[in-house]
This record gives C-alpha cells, structure tokens and sequence, in this order.
C-alpha cells in the first residue's frame, strides 16, 4: 500500500517493524513502539501515553517535511 | 549416532497461547514439540531433534537482535548439527522470527538452517540470501507438504550432499550462481532463447535479473500549514463491529470511514478488524493505532490545515501483495480526488 500511495503523494510509513517496511520499500520510516500499540504504551497513564503519541505523530510530520533521496528511517 | 537438530517454533504452535501470548520470552524444551512431531517423522532414525526453542512472535518481532542472541546462547549447549525453523507458512512476524534465527544461527555456529515459508511472507525477501527457505502453502493446511520436503533438504545438507535446482529441491531462490559445463556454445544458447521467445514458445534464462521494486520518494511537504493530511493504516481499525467485515487475516478489502467531527477514537465507537495481534489496547482506544485524538488537536493548533474527513483500514495479516497493491492504488487516487496532500500510514 505504501509504495501505490507513493506514486502520487508523500507518505510516511509508522510501523513497527522496520526490517519489514525496508523490505516493501517505504522511504520515509519512522519506527513507532510495540506491535498491538503502535501510538500508545499501556504501562503509562492516558495523560502520559498521549505525549508519547504526539512525540511520535510530530515526528513523522518532521519525516514528510524531509527532503530525502533515498529509503531513510527516522530514528530517535 | 543421529544428527543433533534444533527445531524453532513460535508460542502458538508450542501451545501456549495465540496473540495475547505473542509477547513470551524465548525458552528452550528438550525433545520435540507441536510440528516437531512431524519433522521427526520425516526426518526417521537419522535425526534427533535434541531440543525446540519456543519464542513469542511479537517478542522476536520487537527486539529481533536481542533475542536472537539470546537464542543462541540457549542453543550453544546442545552443540547442534543443524538447525530447521517453521514452517511459518505466511505469518509475517512467524517468518521473520524464523529467517532471522536461520541466519544467526548459520552465522554464528556456522551449521546447516532450513526454514519453510509461503514465497510472500515478508521473511523470505529479508533472509533468503541466508538460508535455504522451503516453498510452503500459505496457511498450516500445507503441513503434510511442508515438512516431508524441510527435512528431506536439511538431511541432504547434513550429509554434505549436492543440491539440485531451487525448483528442483523446493526451496525458494538464493541468488546463488554456480558453474556449470555445458556442450553448447554460449552464444549458441543464447540463439536458441531469442528464437523461442520470437515463437512465444517457453524458455527459462540461465541469468534472472533482479526485480527492483521500488518507488523514488516524494518531494517534502514544504510548507505544512498548508497540508491537508490523511490517515491510512493495515491496523484494521473500524467503526466498532466491523461494518464492511473486513476480514481478520487475507483481507480482500479496505473501508473508507467518516470522522467528520469525531475528535477521538473511543472503545464504544471503534475497533480493530486485525486478527494477527493482540486487540486489547485497539479494542479499548483505537488511537494507539490511528492516532486520530492527537492530529484534531493538531489541526486546531494550525500546526496543518486540515486532517482529511476519512480514513481508510484495512488488514495487514497474510494479505497477498496483490490486494495490498490495489488498496493502496484506488486508496491515493480517492486521497488526491479530495484534495489530500500527504499521508501517515500506520502499520501494528
């Protein structure tokens, strides 16, 4: 799905298995936290998950304003 | 005396849960295990399976290096001969976890591996360089298949013995080159190939061309106050009861859903369609998939213009590449119809 979205518009790709977005062939990756939650992290107060989320939402709208030539994971 | 093999299996074939149990630590138990009683079938007196590693699909899946070294230190003890994994059939994280041992274990004890997948599970384009990876149906129906031919390639391998074709031993391709003597000139072959694709007759290459896949990126947005967003995801999260009955795994379709005004994926309001991870946390508040609540308050802070009045789900659990690609297809065209000018797709 993501390399179709691709062909017409910037797209990032949050997951969380990287090697497997690398594999398909996304170009913008950012890696998100656990595979049943990947915007979330149950051990944390709603309050605190929420900031985890937008950390994460910020940093892929950070990907999609990154000029980029090649596949690239927006790590850390 | 029997060669010593390793077999890896994930919990749910040892028995001990599905999903919610996807995030077990690796352990090791002696003898055989779930499948490991069909391989030992296969493999006869020839083979001992002298242990079975058993590890949570998600656990590999989210800390890949750390437990495969934990694996093998598991392993080290039983000084294995060799070491077979799966089959994993099209369970993506199953696969995965299953390639990746097969490589370190390869690498580090440096000793035959064999897995078994079906060719679109995305641990055989990640680890079939590393390992010899059987062709297996898509689903554990192909049990009875896939285990007489994992063990018959893993006994030749054993015993030193040569391997034929991929196709003719079953195994999926590495991309290894051999030489080989033939009566007929190069160029001679080579006539004969043109000649039989000008007769559409059939012919097979003796040099396959990589297949490269990909699409060049997209410019940046350049300046977001201005971007209209959309949110994609193969999480499966849906209107709570899954009104399209997008199905849990092989989805063979997408929804399109409404969220003009909703400022929050609730538990009342939505769910998840994904059979392929544990809906716990989906089930009880779809935004740690689709973050929905955090990109309104974004909106309203004028960080983008807009967040786009639809998303579109689907179920990225054993889906062919083919659905996936005319999802993703129909779903941009939709997206740029209506103005969309970047997209966050999210995957569990």
């Amino acid at each position: 799905m993501v390399k179709e979205i691709e062909r017409k518009l910037p797209v990032v790709h949050v997951c969380t298995i990287v090697p497997i977005s690398q594999t398909v062939g996304a170009n913008r990756i950012v890696p998100a936290i656990a595979i049943p939650h990947p915007f979330g992290d149950p051990t944390r107060t709603p309050e605190e998950e929420k900031v985890i989320r937008r950390r994460l939402v910020e940093k892929a709208l950070k990907a999609l304003q990154t000029e980029i030539t090649e596949q690239t994971v927006f790590a850390s | 005396m029997a060669y010593r093999v390793i077999h890896y299996i994930n919990q749910f074939y040892a028995g001990i849960g599905g999903e919610e149990k996807a995030d077990v630590t690796p352990e090791i138990r002696e003898g055989v295990v779930g499948p490991g009683t069909a391989l030992k079938g296969a493999f006869g007196p020839e083979v001992e399976i002298v242990a079975t590693v058993v590890c949570g699909d998600s656990y590999f899946a989210s800390n890949m290096d750390k437990a495969s070294a934990e694996i093998v230190e598991m392993i080290k003890p039983y000084k294995p001969d060799a070491f077979i994994a799966g089959p994993a059939f099209n369970a993506g994280r199953y696969g995965t976890a299953c390639g990746g041992m097969c490589e370190a274990i390869s690498k580090q004890l440096g000793i035959p591996v064999v897995s078994g997948m079906y060719p679109e599970n995305p641990g055989v384009e990640l680890y079939k360089k590393s390992a010899y990876i059987i062709e297996t149906p898509n689903s554990a129906a192909g049990m009875r298949k896939a285990v007489p031919a994992m063990a018959k390639l893993l006994l030749k391998l054993l015993k030193g013995e040569s391997l034929g074709t991929p196709a003719e031993e079953g195994y999926i391709e590495r991309g290894i080159r051999k030489n080989k003597f033939y009566d007929k000139l190069a160029a001679e072959r080579c006539v004969e190939m043109f000649v039989a694709k000008m007769k559409g007759e059939p012919f097979e290459t003796e040099y396959k061309m990589p297949v490269f896949d990909r699409v060049p990126p997209q410019p940046a947005v350049k300046d977001m106050k201005d971007a209209v967003i959309a949110l994609v995801t193969s999480g499966g999260i849906c209107p709570k009861g899954n009104p399209d009955h997008i199905e849990a795994s092989s989805a063979s379709k997408y929804g399109e859903y409404d969220i003009t005004g909703v400022m929050d994926l609730t538990a009342d309001t939505y769910c998840t369609a994904h059979g392929g991870y544990d809906a716990t946390y989906a089930d009880r508040n779809a935004d740690v998939v689709l973050p929905v609540d955090v990109l309104r308050d974004m909106e309203k802070e004028g960080v983008f213009k807009k967040l786009h009045n639809k998303f579109y789900a689907t179920v990225g659990n054993g889906t062919a590449v083919a659905s996936a690609k005319r999802f993703g297809a129909e779903i941009v065209d939709k997206l740029v119809a209506d103005g969309v000018t970047a997209v966050i797709l999210t995957s569990t």
